[in-house]
């Protein structure tokens, strides 16, 4: 009898787990002892950092998307059937079809979501570029901005925990190359007492605010957004004023998850090292969808899937599995325009970013391209 | 029925302790408690700082061999 592989979710992570597996085991599914499904909530492949770039015309839509199938290894089964509820104790996820899977090995990759309505004002009063309508919205708004007070507001918790940062210094030089600085006030808020989640990162990033002129407020955590009066307020009683206001939205994991009752805010308790959902053997899970105390981040998602694809190897090669994640994160680090840095860190080492530079910058503009070589399983 | 929620952000260089803390607050009932360890002795000053402003109830703050262990209340 086969063994059944079956990922839920068709993004980065799932969609890098299915093929790095699919690469190593021809041989088995060639001969049916194991098949491979991947269920998707959406035909196209959204190649998500790629976002970043839409708001100043940098990046074409064509380039972030390509077809789901096109992307998977053609030995992979494919379903746009978004999942209803996952059932870890029968082994089975049923779908928006009716459909049921049923599986031996099941990968959790259903990402995380932005939560605009949780916020008072904010789907209306503000702009993001972590999805396309918001993304082509901010573009439409640039466009016509002529000056004023901007707001770069962070909110907890959020994916690309660089993208703050990265959206501030490149909108500072594109309002540069548009002549609007000194019509321009630059105000950026975060959730915490420091500029950025890493301490390093915040330590380079302050006198780069600070020699720019970008205002900061830390310890901010929004409460509300009056469109109208076109304020934004923070828990800690601050209001500041904008014309155009930027957010990061809060995220939560996906409907699914909680509607399973497999972990509250859509964040599955996962097991830092094997990656296996706390209280399964035959569950792993990967990116945005753990509750992992680690970066929410498309490199997080490719190191994880890279250590779940060799541990089903092995399991289906040759009965076990011993490799474990060690927390590794890479992140780009966009500073303008022109230059870039990057982090890496994982669980024993701390960040320690390299000084900006324009190659950098180059490197992440190749990788926008090569990533299509990633979700393939084959970079 | 209200419940303390433990994170476990040993080693979590990004987010980090007070990231966490403030997003497992955001899932939580008030009333409900949330203990975060942390292997960063900053947090030790970051969480109560960060409380005080906001209006949330600090437990307790014990250092452990090599960790802290920080319980906040949320009040509102």
């Amino acid at each position: 009898m086969a063994k059944k592989l079956l990922i839920v979710g068709s993004g980065m992570g799932g969609t890098i787990v299915a093929n790095g597996v699919a690469r190593q085991i021809g041989g088995l599914l060639r001969t049916g002892e194991v098949n491979i499904t991947v269920i998707g909530n959406t035909p196209m492949h959204l190649y998500q950092p790629g976002l970043l770039y839409v708001p100043f015309g940098r990046i074409h839509e064509s380039e972030l998307f390509r077809e789901q199938t096109r992307v998977l290894d053609r030995r992979i089964n494919f379903h746009v059937d978004p999942a209803k509820h996952i059932d870890v104790e029968k082994n089975r996820v049923t779908a928006q079809s009716g459909r049921v899977y049923d599986y031996d090995y099941l990968v959790i990759a259903t990402g995380s979501r932005l939560m605009t309505g949780v916020i008072p004002g904010m789907a209306e009063g503000a702009h993001w570029f972590y999805d396309l309508e918001g993304a082509r919205k901010l573009r439409t708004a640039l466009a016509s901005f002529a000056g004023g007070k901007i707001v770069i507001n962070a909110n907890a918790p959020h994916k690309c925990p660089v993208a703050p940062l990265e959206i501030t210094f490149m909108l500072y030089d594109y309002l540069r190359n548009r002549g609007l600085l000194d019509k321009t006030e630059f105000t950026y808020t975060y959730p915490i007492g420091r500029i950025h989640a890493l301490e390093p990162v915040a330590h380079w990033a302050k006198p780069e605010f600070e020699k720019l002129g970008i205002k900061y407020e830390t310890f901010f955590n929004t409460s509300a957004i009056d469109p109208q009066k076109k304020e934004i307020s923070s828990e800690e009683g601050v209001t500041l004023p904008y014309d155009l206001l930027i957010t990061i939205p809060p995220h939560q994991g996906s409907q699914v998850i909680e509607d399973s009752n497999l972990g509250k805010g859509g964040w599955v308790p996962t097991n830092r090292t094997t990656l296996q959902r706390e209280g399964s053997t035959n569950v792993f899970v990967v990116g945005d969808t753990t509750n992992i105390p680690i970066s929410k981040a498309g490199s997080t998602a490719h190191f994880e899937a890279d250590t779940v694809i060799e541990n089903l190897v092995s399991i289906f090669k040759e009965g076990s599995w011993s490799r474990l994640y060690d927390g590794k994160v890479y992140c780009f680090v966009e500073t303008g325009m022109t230059t870039g840095t990057y982090v890496w860190f994982n669980y024993e080492t701390p960040p320690n970013p390299t000084p900006p530079s324009q190659m950098i910058h180059w490197f992440k503009l190749a990788y926008n391209r090569m990533y299509w070589l990633s979700a393939r399983g084959l970079l | 029925m209200t419940e303390r929620i433990t994170v476990d952000a040993r080693g979590s260089f990004c987010p980090g302790p007070l990231m966490e803390m403030i997003a497992a607050l955001k899932l939580a009932k008030v009333g409900d408690e949330v203990e975060v360890l942390s292997s960063d002795k900053g947090t030790a000053a970051d969480i109560p700082e960060w409380v005080a402003k906001v209006g949330h109830t600090l437990v307790d703050s014990t250092a452990h061999g090599g960790y802290w262990s920080l319980v906040v209340r949320k009040a509102k």
